[in-house]
């Protein structure tokens, strides 16, 4: 909230309206509070109201219970990150004022409920708000719904404060709660109306979005992450998957169950992680290009599986939402640990494709993406998102659905009598045909993860084992030289050049944005496609002095992740350092800047 | 040219290959021979394989939809030696490739042939779920009682007492019963034979292909190489008997009690514990709802209520609530 003065006055009667770009708000509980609906809606509203947004959530590691919070940050601009400090503190309870009170920025406003909390009120560097959300909640509703409902309350109160358009926001709320019943709904308004009703003016201030000029006029789409990529491969044409349930990427495998039948489609629940990427394997043997999505634990399953489709070129989409490893790890918390077992992972030489999203938005076309990268070079593409990714909700423009949706036909193209299912072609891709595809001289293939000859045969003559190995990993150079190299943010030649890679990508830009803004400018680089890699990466990494890969992940044995060991392995280059860490949350924007600074001396 | 297969009026894509035009000449077994056979001389699992030609041979299955699907194992080379579309997997998991290729291509009768090891040990799991699941395909289990191709270790069906490299002093872990197994897991049918007897094992498969749902085949399959001898009592040549279950046939007729009702769960089981060699046949079949066909169901139900909108327009509708 940067044009926020830093009024700590609380005495004012008539509240004056700020204009402001950017807003941090973070609603701090229980689990049970409902913060998350709160947090959605707002970030929906957001969207419909043209403003960019990007939440950030935590849910207990416990089943019901316990402390969770809802972030969101509004902005009238590209939203990069999450935000590092926050405005608008909402305290529920004392333990959500002691824990959270460090992220308020000085000048930040902190509402917190007094029935619950008892700040520190000496403490002159925040605006105190009490508000009785409880008390006053129960009051509106009427006294039986006992507290439930202070989120909606607190709805109210943030519309107001932020002057929010509350006929479009009331629309909103009727279409959430469509499928609720009547007194629950009544129940849910008057809670609103009564927190849109409070008596503010003691704030001093409110504040209005300056409308956003950035914005084309598409409609803006607010999902989060997991939803975009499920419906990503739903437009992909995907109507076959399989998965078993694993934090953080469930939500995906819920979504396909309850969406693929609309599409014809099947989503087959499976007994293990196992039988999950073999039953897609299964599917896409059967013609269309299946997909089975999970998290580390389980990709570290499915590994010999997925060597089989590398092995036998069968085209599969396999979703790896990461989370913090190794073993059990941290199931709820993000990480950027899972690079090397997506590239590496299983016995033998095992070429296979590896893309990363950036962000939500991303999360949707490199789903597409990676359905059309199988089936273009038939082996296995790995999409490495990740807990952060997965659950916060942003808002992107609308796709154009009408060019990207499409259906996938089966090819029963009749081979001739020369087909070879594992021909030693100049591109080395194969075309399997579906089984129903006819062949003449009725010479058919066997699909085999035992090294085989030319048409699919076991052999006993160790060249086949060289000359497929080739062809299974030249299909894959033949799409590196295709790749788009990606763009450098920030001047193109310098001190310090950051790369990223995944939902590292908008911390390190919003950390590029800052320090050009500051005169000290950096440089990044954000690379989607992780293997194989695309060209041109050495030239750029020439024109600076040092580089620095951002990741959320350990600096290992010799001082560098997961991905800058690729990099220096790559292209043998001593000054690839990384900017590691492994605390589950995503970088924050200082964070990246003070690592650089650190590095610097 | 690409056949797609897309119904323009429902805008569900219809997964099924095209009828080849006009009537291709009969086929003979002869013709579905591959690669030869790797396997020993005298191996009972050249007699699954010929009564799999022959099945096809009589049933005339399009030759181009002929798909089967194996694991690892000695019995998991069949593919190879089959002239038809094919594949490979790998150990234990053929059952949930099969599950995968089955749901996404109902126009396939999928056989899966595997053996003790791979169905029962590494792949028991997933035998157990598409068994309850009732996912459509023929499983034929080549049981030989050991490890034939990593030569001679102890299998789940393995004796006590049974001498291997594992158990060099014999098997001292109780064998899995299969039968009991397989009707337990809620397989809709499984029947049990012997390669022994090739005008069961051919009967047995008959009718494994026309029920709808998760079929299994229990096939005795001996390995003249580590495990000779191993089913000498289910073999009359061999001195010892092969007792066919009789089937009720609603009769009235006062022998009719005594029969077998396949579609008694208690007696199946019962006659699942009977010693070695025991009983060969159909032990237990019901009737129930295929998951294809629930799916289907499901499919059906579904795109009745979007108005089988196209998916263009399903997907539209729901970004339309994500703005």
């Amino acid at each position: 909230m940067s044009n926020m003065s830093d009024s700590n006055s609380g005495a004012a009667v008539t509240a004056k309206v700020v204009p402001i770009k950017d807003a941090v708000i973070r609603i701090a509980g229980n689990s049970q509070d409902g913060i998350q609906t709160v947090g959605e809606l707002l970030a929906r509203f957001s969207g419909r109201s043209a403003q960019e947004v990007m939440s950030y959530m935590t849910i207990p590691a416990t089943i019901s219970g316990g402390p969770s919070i809802y972030q969101v940050r509004i902005g009238s601009g590209e939203v990069l990150s999450v935000g590092d400090e926050v405005d608008v503190l909402v305290a529920f309870y004392q333990h959500s004022y002691e824990k959270h009170l460090g992220a308020l920025r000085n000048g930040g406003v902190l509402i917190y409920d007094p029935d619950q909390v008892k700040p520190n009120l000496d403490d002159k560097r925040f605006t105190y708000v009490g508000v009785p959300m409880t008390s006053l909640t129960i009051e509106a509703i009427g006294g039986k719904g006992r507290d439930k409902g202070k989120n909606m309350f607190l709805l109210g109160l943030i519309a107001r404060m932020f002057d929010l358009d509350t006929v479009k926001l009331e629309t909103m709320l009727k279409d959430w709660g469509a499928k609720r019943d009547a007194s629950t709904m009544e129940a849910t308004f008057n809670a609103f109306r009564a927190g849109y009703g409070f008596d503010i003016g003691r704030m001093g201030q409110n504040f209005k979005f300056i409308p956003n000029e950035q914005r084309s006029g598409r409609p803006l789409m607010v999902m989060a992450g997991n939803q975009a990529m499920a419906y990503g491969l739903i437009a992909a044409g995907v109507r076959f998957g399989a998965a078993y349930p694993i934090t953080p990427s469930s939500q995906i495998m819920e979504i396909l169950r309850a969406e693929l039948p609309k599409y014809g489609g099947i989503f087959l629940q499976c007994e293990d992680e196992i039988a999950s990427v073999c039953a897609a394997i299964g599917a896409s043997y059967g013609g269309r290009v299946a997909v089975t999505s999970t998290s580390g634990p389980g990709l570290a399953l499915k590994t010999e599986a997925i060597g089989w489709a590398v092995m036998a070129e069968i085209p599969l989409v396999v979703i790896d939402v990461q989370r913090g490893g190794p073993s059990t790890g941290l199931p709820t918390k993000m990480e950027q640990s899972d690079l090397n077992i997506a590239i590496f992972g299983g016995h033998g030489d095992c070429p296979r494709i590896v893309i990363a999203p950036a962000d939500v938005e991303d999360a949707f076309y490199s789903s597409i993406e990676a359905v059309d990268l199988a089936r273009q070079y038939s082996c296995p593409v790995i999409v490495l998102s990740d807990q952060a990714i997965g659950f916060r909700v942003e808002a992107f423009e609308e796709p154009d659905l009408a060019k990207i949706v499409r259906e996938l036909p089966i090819d029963f193209t009749p081979r001739g009598a020369e087909f070879k299912p594992y021909e030693d072609t100049v591109d080395g891709i194969p075309h399997h045909p579906a089984p129903g595809t006819p062949i003449a001289n009725n010479n058919f293939p066997i699909l085999t993860g035992l090294e085989h000859n030319e048409a699919g045969h076991p052999g006993e003559d160790p060249r086949y084992h060289v000359v497929m190995t080739a062809k299974r990993r030249r299909k894959l150079q033949k799409l590196g030289e295709k790749l788009p190299t990606p763009k450098v943010f920030g001047p193109a030649e310098g001190e310090t050049l950051l790369v990223s890679w995944g939902s590292a990508y908008g911390p390190t830009r919003e950390a590029v944005e800052k320090s050009v803004a500051d005169g000290q400018p950096l440089s990044a680089l954000c690379i989607r496609y992780l293997n194989p890699l695309p060209p041109g990466l050495d030239k750029i990494f020439e024109r600076f002095k040092r580089i620095l890969v951002v990741e959320n992940n350990d600096s290992g044995l010799y001082g560098y992740g997961q991905f800058a060991a690729l990099l220096r392995s790559r292209f043998g280059d001593p000054r690839i350092g990384g900017i590691n860490k492994t605390d589950g949350l995503s970088f924050k924007v200082r964070e990246i800047l003070e690592a650089v600074r650190a590095q610097a001396r | 040219m690409s056949e797609t297969t897309n119904n323009p009026t429902s805008g569900a894509a219809v997964v099924a290959a095209p009828t080849q035009p006009g009537q291709p000449a009969p086929y003979k077994k002869v013709d579905l021979k591959s690669d030869r056979p790797t396997w020993c001389p005298g191996c009972g699992d050249f007699t699954v394989l010929d009564l799999y030609f022959r099945l096809c041979e009589r049933r005339q299955i399009a030759r181009e939809k002929i798909t089967t699907v194996s694991g690892i194992g000695c019995s998991s080379r069949f593919p190879y030696f089959v002239q038809a579309h094919g594949v490979h997997f790998i150990h234990g998991r053929a059952v949930a490739f099969a599950s995968g290729l089955s749901l996404s291509r109902p126009d396939l009768h999928v056989f899966v042939f595997s053996g003790d090891g791979d169905a029962y040990s590494i792949g028991g799991n997933h035998l157990e779920h598409a068994a309850r699941k009732n996912i459509h395909m023929t499983l034929v289990v080549m049981d030989n009682n050991v490890y034939g191709l990593t030569k001679k270790q102890t299998s789940p069906t393995s004796p006590i007492g049974f001498k291997s490299k594992t158990d060099p002093t014999g098997a001292v872990d109780r064998p899995t019963n299969p039968m009991k197994k397989l009707i337990a897991a809620g397989a809709t049918f499984v029947a049990r034979t012997s390669h022994s007897n090739p005008q069961h094992v051919l009967q047995m498969m008959e009718r494994a292909m026309d029920h709808r749902g998760f079929s299994v085949i229990e096939c005795l399959s001996e390995c003249v190489e580590f495990y000779p001898g191993a089913f000498d009592a289910a073999n009359p040549r061999k001195g010892g008997q092969f007792t066919v279950i009789e089937e009720k046939k609603n009769d009235g007729t006062p022998e009719d009690e005594k029969r077998h009702d396949p579609s008694d769960e208690a007696a199946a089981y019962k006659l699942a514990t009977l010693p070695f060699p025991g009983v060969f046949g159909v032990f237990y079949e019901v009737k129930q709802p295929a998951k294809n066909d629930r799916e289907q169901q499901l499919i059906d139900a579904t795109r009745a209520a979007v108005g089988n909108a196209p998916p263009l327009a399903c997907l539209q509708k729901t970004f339309a609530r994500l703005k």
